[in-house]
């Protein structure tokens, strides 16, 4: 058995393939959220160095990876430890040695790793138009429209991942995500001119 | 030398890895291994399972290895069959 395939055995055993998917798209969709109302912040604020921006953003990014990471991994290693010692007494055995033990401690590592690398490398897509422009590249739009319509791509896409696991159709399904995000633009600027 | 041709074990087990997969995993242990698994008894928890393993020299080490790999307990040797052959 490869390391992949060990991985698959662990998830499979543990069932954790969905919630590593559930965490994917819901932490994916925070980071993209959160990318898109900071660009619109600063889009309707007073104009700022693109250095600015970019360091705001990959700030939030950041921190959007830890929370995630820590998070995940403090709350997935309770549930998984009470399921194996669940699992121990219903077997009246020790299972540390078993895959279960295995799964255990390393399941939650994955779905932290999952958890913190979606919202951030999501953020580090939408950050793209940035540093692009920031190197010097002229790009056919300004680059906070750019990083925008990334965003708005990028949750578009989470929608489609969606309706792929939920086997519809994946144009409704990211037109329903895509609509999120246009309710979250117009809350932005609502209160954003208030 | 004695070979062991064939075995039954009592096996309890978790629902997850699946009997398919625990079967698999034994048969993988030799070449010639012909596993035959039935499900005995289900609770909410655990499945009870004999286990019949067929080979020309069953290493019972390795299959009570895989056993408590996949999380499976060994609760007895119910059958064996070993079979001499002189040492060359």
């Amino acid at each position: 058995m490869n390391i992949l395939q060990h991985i698959g055995f662990l998830l499979r055993i543990t069932g954790s393939h969905g919630i590593m998917r559930r965490y994917f798209v819901v932490n994916g969709f925070d980071g993209a959220l959160t990318m898109l109302g900071l660009m619109l912040g600063f889009l309707l604020s007073a104009p700022t160095e693109l250095s600015v921006v970019i360091s705001a953003c990959l700030g939030a990014a950041i921190a959007l990876g830890v929370s995630g990471v820590s998070s995940a991994y403090i709350s997935e290693g309770a549930e998984r430890r009470r399921a194996l010692t669940r699992l121990e007494e219903a077997m009246i055995t020790d299972l540390q040695e078993s895959a279960h033990g295995k799964a255990t401690r390393w399941v939650p590592m994955l779905i932290a790793l999952v958890n913190g690398l979606a919202p951030f490398l999501i953020s580090m897509l939408i950050l793209l138009p940035l540093w692009l422009a920031k190197a010097g590249l002229i790009l056919p739009i300004a680059p906070l429209y750019a990083a925008i319509g990334m965003a708005l791509i990028l949750i578009f896409l989470l929608g489609v991942f969606l309706g792929q696991i939920e086997r519809v159709s994946w144009v409704v399904s990211g037109i329903k995500t895509l609509l999120v995000a246009l309710v979250t633009v117009v809350l932005i600027v609502l209160f954003a001119s208030a | 030398m004695v070979f062991v041709k064939r075995i039954v074990l009592d096996v309890l087990k978790p629902h997850s890895p699946s009997a398919l997969e625990f079967a698999q995993a034994i048969a993988a242990i030799g070449a010639d291994y012909h596993v035959h698994l039935t499900v005995i008894e289900m609770d909410e928890n655990t499945e009870t399972l004999q286990i019949e393993v067929k080979g020309g020299a069953i290493d019972f080490e390795r299959v009570q290895n895989a056993i408590s790999d996949m999380g499976g307990s060994l609760h007895s040797i119910d059958e064996v069959e070993t079979q001499g052959a002189k040492d060359k």
